[in-house]
């Protein structure tokens, strides 16, 4: 999962590097900057665990980490029903829509009844950042070449959040109930990540 | 059957072979109506029971308890939609080893064993 606590502090690290060995070359910074660019994009694609090894996110928090990581595929879903092509592309859409839908209702209902309140954090502030970005990528796309790019990011997306699921947020959760809706999630999610892998064996 | 044989018959037939051909040809007929249902629960994306055997005339109830629609697939033999809190049924028509999944979520799986 994307670090907000992270990412900075990574940063601070490039930089003392630089203190350390006194004044930077060129090189160095440039060097510096890459590997700083590499960390960052890889904190943005790994389901890592370095980013609440800090201290694991709370019941609220994961609730809404969950919430956002479903709102931003039904967004993406309802840009390819607009966009997409190929039938099959547009079919699965609708099947992200329609189950990401009836998940996040099922997962409003729960925290209402348990009266936790979900709140904002740094993750889910930089999933909904980088969801945008994608969006605003996938929107300067046409024909096959959108129906190929939604596809490989529902795969690399479903893939993340699977991750992070699995190795973070549901080992954090301590409600029972929200445990078990993001372990029936998790079930969900990676039938998804299956059914966009076979989506994308076919476009080929 | 041979040819010689069936031949044989319908030549020696006597009147009464014809009704009672067709008695039999109905209580032939009348094995459907006792053929079973087998009821498959789905409940958080599990085929439950997730193999199970049948005859060729038996129906397949698969009852949905999850909230999220179903297929029970079996490619290039049938595809029934289950939708949520609803259920749908199959009869069986043919014999055979089918290993069945959902569309939508195809790490959902079962098998039925269809014996004629």
């Amino acid at each position: 999962m994307i670090s907000g606590t992270f990412l900075p502090r990574m940063h601070r690290m490039a930089v003392s590097n630089q203190h350390i060995r006194g004044i930077a070359t060129e090189g160095d910074r440039a060097m510096a900057i890459r590997m700083t660019a590499v960390l960052a994009a890889s904190c943005l694609f790994l389901a890592g665990l370095p980013a609440w090894a800090a201290g694991k996110p709370t019941d609220p928090q994961i609730a809404h980490i969950a919430y956002t990581a479903g709102e931003i595929d039904i967004e993406a879903a309802k840009q390819a029903i607009r966009k997409a092509k190929d039938k099959d592309v547009k079919a699965f859409a609708e099947d992200m829509l329609r189950d990401h839908e009836a998940v996040n209702k099922q997962a409003l209902a729960l925290v209402k009844k348990l009266k936790v309140k979900p709140e904002d954090n740094a993750t889910s502030k930089a999933l909904a950042k980088a969801a945008k970005a994608e969006r605003a990528r996938l929107a300067g796309l046409k024909g096959a070449a959108f129906d190929k790019a939604y596809i490989a990011n529902e795969v690399a997306y479903h893939k993340q959040v699977n991750g992070a699921l699995k190795d973070v947020l549901i080992p954090s959760a301590s409600n029972a109930e929200l445990k078990s809706l993001l372990e029936t999630g998790l079930k969900i999610f990676q039938g998804h990540e299956e059914h966009a892998e076979h989506v994308q064996a076919e476009l080929k | 059957m041979s040819r010689p044989n069936s031949n044989r018959t319908n030549v020696a037939s006597p009147r009464w072979v014809l009704p009672l051909a067709v008695a039999f040809a109905l209580g032939t007929a009348s094995i459907p109506a006792r053929a079973e249902t087998i009821t498959v629960t789905i409940e958080n994306l599990v085929f439950s029971p997730t193999d199970i055997e049948a005859r060729v005339g038996d129906t397949v109830l698969w009852v949905n308890e999850d909230i999220l629609a179903h297929t029970a697939t079996a490619k290039g033999d049938w595809d029934v939609m289950i939708q949520p809190k609803k259920s749908a049924s199959l009869v069986l028509k043919k014999a055979g080893r089918f290993d069945y999944f959902c569309r939508f979520h195809p790490n959902m799986k079962g098998h039925i064993t269809v014996s004629p």
